[in-house]
């Protein structure tokens, strides 16, 4: 009787949307109103000063302006695909017809972005890491931002995540991750062959990491995955980013040999730095997309 | 082939080691180990840059060095002058004298487990100010915008207080109004010209005027773009993030920000006045002109408002908008004088605010974390030398002879007789807001050496010495400024006769 009754239970809660477990309530200890923060003191809406009317008008009107401005703008740029366009230009022309040679990628964005303009993708690269490690200094846990109510709290979250059937995601993500992942590797070491790499690759990776997080609890995944690893990945990659471009930059800066085999293009191993820098790019992606969800819903990787 | 010149690798090698140094931080748990990272590499970037000046003052040259094998239009590129050197050489030196005189307060306010990622944020911070001085190539001048923001919003929310956290997100969404606008600028400046480096771009634009096609677009873009470089670094209308973020960060941060940061900014839109849009361009577009008149507007408003407030650190804050009004009106004169006046305010005005805001943050500390000026009553009694240092800073922001505010004021008065129809305007408005920053910074520095009725004064909790060496190196900077400001004009006037070649 009791059985029948928790299935029914557990049926109406799936029809319902919501996961339940038995009893939830009895582990429930410490969940209590939030206390109201005055975060900014004198910020609230009701101290602004002046007139709000006057600066709802203001808004809308400065938006309708610019809304004007922008599409008076569009109407004037060049139209989309005209070859005589400006963009059109001795750039295009040696990227797209030399690019395969002087690169040895068959991708050509891949080419530009880490061979041709690889600068601004080191300075992309850092700037997702510099976020990841933003993140970090906001959230990750220590004694300003995180109480014992809120270790409470992340108790019992766990204590869900572990009793929880949720059978349909588990056994989802038990077969989708792997192959998510599998994808993201296939995308990131084709890069420079076939539309994708570092960037595309590396935000599969992820999703999969998170699919797989979110099904088994950040308890598993720590036992792969924790702040050491992904802080090691991530340095990892920036150094070895950093010395390839260096040396390119510095050799071809100083005309100095430059001795990298760029291979036959269309091979796997070919196009000289630009598979390597796609696998650091792509892991840094990925380790900042799981990054991110760790930090946000637990406050530690 | 064989030979290399190792000075022109100086802007890469910069660069590079400072983004290194941030990356390698990350594995470093201990935040005086950090530190001392830091300081060395801020050091060595110092000495490079110092190399650097002195090689291209003598050989008066401006060079490019090109970022990998493929020249101009197609890879990226990094441009140096004397404009370019010597704003690194003060980068550095600020930087290394802001974060070694406040060091003290970054180990305090800031959790000790990640004090490291500080560190981290102030490396990245260094290399991206460092590119954005020595970029040829406007994408990776936006590229490095976006590092600037990340890292500044957090210098300000590392301290971690709730009004840590409302000033770095009042300073987060204005900035990326700001890289907004930029990066719009960007699209619609590629989409018209085809290119992303400033040479090639400057021929493109200088066709655009001459055939007249495209006009409207590129009135925008340039719109755009200065708009979104003017919120960055804070001109009037835009500067409301400013009081909430100094006022809530470590005072190191503020420094640097209000010292460093913004200015990384405005060199970036002299570089585009000179070298894309070039200056009769932003003649005809009429820019220049918009860009005095709300210079001139921040000069008198920030004082006012700076007059109205009563907490130290954010009268410090609307002092910067007014200072950053200055240098707008400099830019806006249009003429080679009034720019070379702009630059040596920049330098003027990042050695003493930088200054200011750790004497400040110094008293804040001895007064037992009250901020109002109300408070400060006796406290260079209590702390001589940061006494002594904020003197000397409010003395050189209100521009008495001797010191570096005054020669960057005299420069505005001299560049205003060269503009026509803007000396009046000048001069009236350089008076006035004089006599305003002398109404809100004396009654601070006369607050702080009287004492406080009835209590003792008990002379000097010990300063630690690292904050004395600072202290005393950013007042003898700023004699040295007022005093022998003469090659450093001439280095400023050169750079800029190169830079509008």
């Amino acid at each position: 009787m009791g059985e029948k009754k928790s299935f029914w239970k557990h049926l109406k809660a799936w029809v319902d949307g919501e996961e339940v477990i038995l009893d939830a309530d009895k582990y429930i200890v410490s969940r209590s109103v939030k206390e109201k923060k005055n975060w900014g003191g004198r910020y609230s809406m009701e101290n602004i000063k002046g007139n709000k009317k006057l600066y709802g008008f203001l808004s809308v009107a400065i938006s309708v302006l610019f809304i004007g401005i922008m599409l008076s703008v569009v109407n004037d740029l060049p139209e989309f695909g005209n070859p005589s366009n400006p963009a059109n230009n001795e750039v295009m022309e040696r990227y797209l017809e030399s690019g395969i040679e002087e690169t040895g990628a068959i991708n050509f964005v891949a080419g530009m972005i880490l061979d041709y303009r690889a600068f601004d993708t080191f300075g992309e690269s850092n700037v997702l890491f510099l976020a990841v490690m933003c993140v970090v200094l906001l959230l990750k846990k220590d004694k300003n931002n995180y109480s014992e109510k809120e270790e409470a709290e992340n108790w019992e979250d766990d204590y869900f995540d572990e009793n929880e059937k949720r059978p349909i995601l588990k056994v989802g993500g038990k077969l989708l991750a792997p192959l998510i992942i599998l994808y993201g590797i296939y995308v990131i070491l084709n890069g420079h062959l076939s539309p994708g790499g570092g960037f595309s690759g590396g935000t599969i990776i992820g999703a999969g990491l998170i699919l797989y997080a979110s099904a088994y609890g950040q308890k598993k995944m720590q036992t792969f995955f924790t702040f050491r690893t992904f802080t090691l990945i991530c340095v990892a990659c920036l150094l070895t980013y950093c010395a390839c471009k260096s040396y390119s930059f510095f050799t071809g800066a100083n005309h100095v040999g430059y001795e990298i085999p760029k291979g036959i293009p269309g091979n796997i191993l070919s196009s000289g730095f630009i598979l390597p820098l796609n696998i650091c790019v792509g892991l840094i992606v990925a380790c900042t997309m799981y990054g991110f969800y760790a930090l946000f819903t637990k406050g530690d990787i | 082939m064989e030979h290399i010149n190792w000075i022109h690798n100086i802007p890469f090698f910069s660069i590079f080691l400072a983004m290194l140094c941030g990356i390698i931080t990350a594995l470093v748990k201990n935040g005086r180990l950090a530190f001392k990272i830091h300081s060395i590499m801020v050091f060595i970037i110092f000495v490079m840059s110092v190399i650097l000046l002195i090689s291209v003052v003598k050989n008066n040259e401006i060079f490019t060095f090109m970022m990998g094998h493929f020249p101009a239009p197609w890879g990226n590129e990094l441009r140096a002058g004397p404009l370019e050197a010597l704003m690194a050489v003060t980068f550095s030196i600020v930087m290394l004298l802001t974060v070694s005189g406040g060091s003290e307060f970054i180990f305090k306010d800031v959790v000790p487990e990640k004090q490291p990622l500080y560190f981290i944020m102030l490396n990245a911070l260094f290399g991206a100010m460092l590119a954005l001085v020595y970029t040829n190539d406007i994408f990776t001048a936006y590229v490095f915008i976006e590092i600037n923001t990340i890292a500044s919003c957090a210098l300000i929310m590392a301290k971690g207080t709730p009004q840590s956290m409302v000033g770095t997100t009042h300073y987060l969404v204005i900035s990326l109004l700001g890289s907004g606008l930029f990066l719009l600028g960007v699209c619609i400046l590629y989409s018209i010209t085809g290119h992303l480096l400033f040479p090639q771009m400057k021929e493109a634009i200088l066709e655009i005027i001459k055939t007249e096609q495209y006009r409207l677009p590129l009135l925008v873009v340039t719109g755009f773009m200065f708009i979104g470089i003017a919120i960055k670094s804070a001109l009037f209308p835009f500067h409301s993030m400013l009081p909430g973020a100094y006022h809530s960060a470590i005072p190191t941060s503020s420094g640097i920000l209000s010292g460093l940061v913004l200015k990384s900014y405005i060199i970036l839109g002299i570089k585009l006045i000179y070298c894309v849009f070039s200056a009769e361009v932003m003649h005809t577009l009429k820019i220049t002109e918009v860009l005095f008149v709300f210079g001139l507007a921040g000069m008198v408003m920030g004082s006012v408002y700076a007059m109205r407030e009563r907490k130290m650190k954010r009268m410090l804050a609307y002092s910067s908008v007014a200072q950053i009004g200055y240098i707008y009106m400099g830019i806006g004169m249009g003429s080679r004088v009034g720019m070379t006046a702009a630059c040596f305010h920049i330098l003027a005005h990042a050695i003493t605010k930088t200054l200011l805001f750790l004497c400040c943050g110094s008293f804040v500390e001895d007064s037992g974390g009250k901020e109002k000026i109300y408070h400060m009553r006796g406290a260079a009694l209590r702390n001589p030398l940061a006494g002594i240092g904020y003197t000397v800073g409010a003395l050189s922001m209100i521009g008495i002879p001797l010191l570096a505010g005054f020669i960057s004021k005299i420069y505005f008065a001299t560049a205003s007789v060269y503009s026509s129809g803007k000396m009046a305007a000048v001069l009236i408005i350089l008076g006035v807001s004089m006599v305003l920053n002398a109404l809100y910074f004396l009654p601070s520095v006369i607050a702080i050496w009287t004492p406080e009725k009835g209590v003792e004064m008990k002379p000097v909790s010990s300063v630690s010495p690292l904050f004395a060496v600072s202290i005393v190196g950013f007042i003898l900077l700023n004699f040295v400024l007022g005093v022998c400001y003469r090659p450093i004009t001439r280095i400023i006037q050169m750079s800029i006769e190169l830079l509008a070649q």
